[in-house]
């Protein structure tokens, strides 16, 4: 079965850890940069970024983070973790901070605002809903998120959320600071997938809905192609436990992907 | 302890299992527990220090703390000073908030709901309503159920933290003894709190409705926290936590992260002291690196001994109940 690490520095690694639990996949803490090693794959959570990126430098983590998402395995950032895995980050108070990038995108660091503008909202998610069941929505828990303000052609959008009418208005600046633009479009991305990156502002962790952490290890699973017979058998096994949940009813199209693997 | 599978919150759901007590569905809500609540599990694994100017709150976040408690005075300064000790003055709080980019809390006096609502209007990200500043009501504490900010409170036991859940906290600490530089209140508290939570776990469901009463919490608040095996906010460590050691004990004992009061700005090598402490948060279970983090910190807080006969202390944790 597919070893799943979580970035476990600081912020809701835990409650990462206890959603793996939840959908029966083990999931390792990784602190030092030799814990990479062995993982299929990464869960980057969400945290105070700055206090994030300042602990993964002092043990020099940031060298073997790229190497691992350059390695083409599949990597997951929440919020801070989103942040991490953006080629580019604006909207940083000073000196900013060292990302890992891979993922084709801008991100606005604070987009929604302080503190006080976190948020909770339903996300309308048809493509999490037609791959891995339930409803078209998903609870959506903002917390001081960050948002993607454009991506790259290869970047595929999973999920956008409606501007807040109590947002106060940013200003993008573009370059080097030179020319200045508003953001003034009434959505901003808030989930997406490129190759083996996905990412989300959101908190998924912080639900009890495992359909993300579902979707994550279903990439995993896609690019192991290879190893296929023992991938089918490790999803039927998480099919039949997670069978209880009465996902089992609303859910034949993902069961019957599976089997026809 | 920390690691055994109950070390996590989780009070939002989608109408299914648990905290749906707690649990507000709707579009679009800001402030709601259940953000608050989050607000409060970014900051797990981390270590919240105390500061009393600008520069110090820039050595902290250098150092990696998730967020910086704004004061006028350490703990221990307002141990040895004594007197009526108040909400720090805004305007340095703003300094403090201007210097940095992580959050920033303030404490206000128990049941002044007013300093409470200035910390709020200045936009601090936390409000701590804490027993270190003297009392404003002996009687009752802040509805925090009225704020849009995130609330954290003290607490010696089960029955304590739940109180103040159920008043509105989004985030609970050991009371701990501030000031003192020594663990020993707060090792009891979290204990306290820990072994009544492992009973509460075992016991019987006939049996809960007299136990609530007994310590005296909300019987709901005392049903989640059986169900999840742990409080349902997250729970920090606070009041004498000195060294590295220190903090990776609280957090050993199952604690969510710590506070460090006048434990560095008191030391010998602030910088150092807290980067130690830090690392020793992450790594708390890897006593090569606590080793490591903790050799050559240069002199720690002097400490009081609590059991001196000689000397009166006085016990902030009393204060309130």
């Amino acid at each position: 079965m597919a070893v799943v690490g979580v970035l476990a520095l600081q912020g809701s690694y835990n409650e990462h850890m206890a959603a793996l639990r939840r959908i029966g996949v083990r999931g390792v803490e990784v602190r030092k940069p030799e814990q990479l090693q062995g993982l299929d794959s990464l869960i980057i959570p969400g945290g105070e970024s700055t206090t994030m990126a300042k602990l993964a430098n002092y043990h020099n983590l940031f060298p073997a983070l790229r190497e691992f998402v350059g390695a083409g395995k599949p990597v997951w950032g929440t919020c801070a973790g989103l942040i991490f895995l953006a080629n580019k980050a604006v909207g940083q108070k000073s000196g900013g901070q060292e990302l890992i990038g891979g993922l084709d995108c801008t991100v606005h660091r604070n987009f929604f605002g302080s503190q006080l503008q976190s948020f909770e909202t339903e996300l309308s998610v048809p493509m999490l809903a037609e791959k891995e069941g339930g409803n078209n929505t998903c609870r959506g828990v903002f917390i001081r998120a960050p948002a993607i303000l454009d991506v790259g052609s290869d970047v595929e959008v999973l999920a956008d959320c409606p501007v807040p009418a109590d947002r106060p208005s940013i200003t993008i600046s573009s370059g080097e600071g030179v020319e200045e633009e508003v953001y003034s479009k009434d959505t901003v991305i808030v989930a997406v997938k490129q190759g083996n990156i996905l990412a989300t502002a959101f908190h998924p962790e912080l639900t009890s809905d495992s359909r993300w952490h579902r979707f994550f290890l279903d990439m995993d699973k896609e690019s192991h192609t290879k190893a296929f017979s023992a991938l089918s058998l490790s999803s039927s096994s998480r099919d039949v436990q997670d069978g209880s949940k009465n996902r089992m009813a609303n859910n034949c199209g993902h069961y019957y992907r599976h089997l026809k693997m | 302890m920390a690691s055994d599978g109950t070390g996590v919150v989780t009070v939002y759901g989608s109408g299914t299992n648990n905290g749906a007590a707690l649990l507000e569905p709707s579009a679009h809500k800001s402030a709601t527990f259940s953000v608050k609540v989050g607000l409060a599990q970014m900051l797990r694994g981390g270590v919240i220090m105390d500061v009393v100017t600008p520069e110090q709150a820039r050595i902290a976040e250098e150092a990696g703390a998730c967020a910086v408690m704004a004061l006028e005075r350490v703990p221990a300064d307002i141990r040895a000073q004594g007197g009526v000790a108040r909400m720090s003055d805004p305007g340095l709080i703003r300094d403090i908030k201007r210097a940095v980019t992580i959050p920033v809390m303030a404490k206000a006096r128990i049941g002044h709901f007013v300093e409470a609502q200035i910390l709020e209007a200045i936009g601090v990200d936390y409000v701590d309503e804490s027993e270190v500043l003297t009392l404003a009501d002996d009687a009752h504490h802040i509805n925090k159920h009225n704020f849009r900010v995130p609330f954290v409170c003290g607490c010696r036991d089960l029955g304590e933290a739940l109180r103040r859940i159920r008043e509105g906290a989004a985030m609970i600490r050991t009371k701990g003894e501030a000031g003192t530089g020594n663990v020993v209140e707060a090792v009891r508290h979290v204990r306290s709190v820990m072994g009544d939570v492992r009973a509460l776990r075992n016991m019987d469901d006939d049996e809960v409705f007299s136990y609530a009463k007994r310590i005296a919490a909300p019987y709901d608040l005392v049903m989640q926290t059986k169900q999840l095996g742990r409080l349902p906010v997250v729970q920090f460590a606070a009041g004498g936590v000195a060294t590295p050691a220190d903090a990776a004990l609280m957090m050993q004992l199952g604690c969510d992260g710590v506070f460090v009061g006048s434990g560095i700005f008191k030391s010998g090598d602030p910088a150092r002291r807290a980067r130690a402490i830090v690392q020793a948060v992450t790594h708390y279970s890897d006593p090569k690196i606590l080793a490591e983090v903790s050799s050559g910190l240069g002199e720690a807080m002097v400490g009081i001994n609590l059991s001196d006969p000689k000397i009166h202390v006085e016990r902030f944790a009393a204060r309130s109940e």
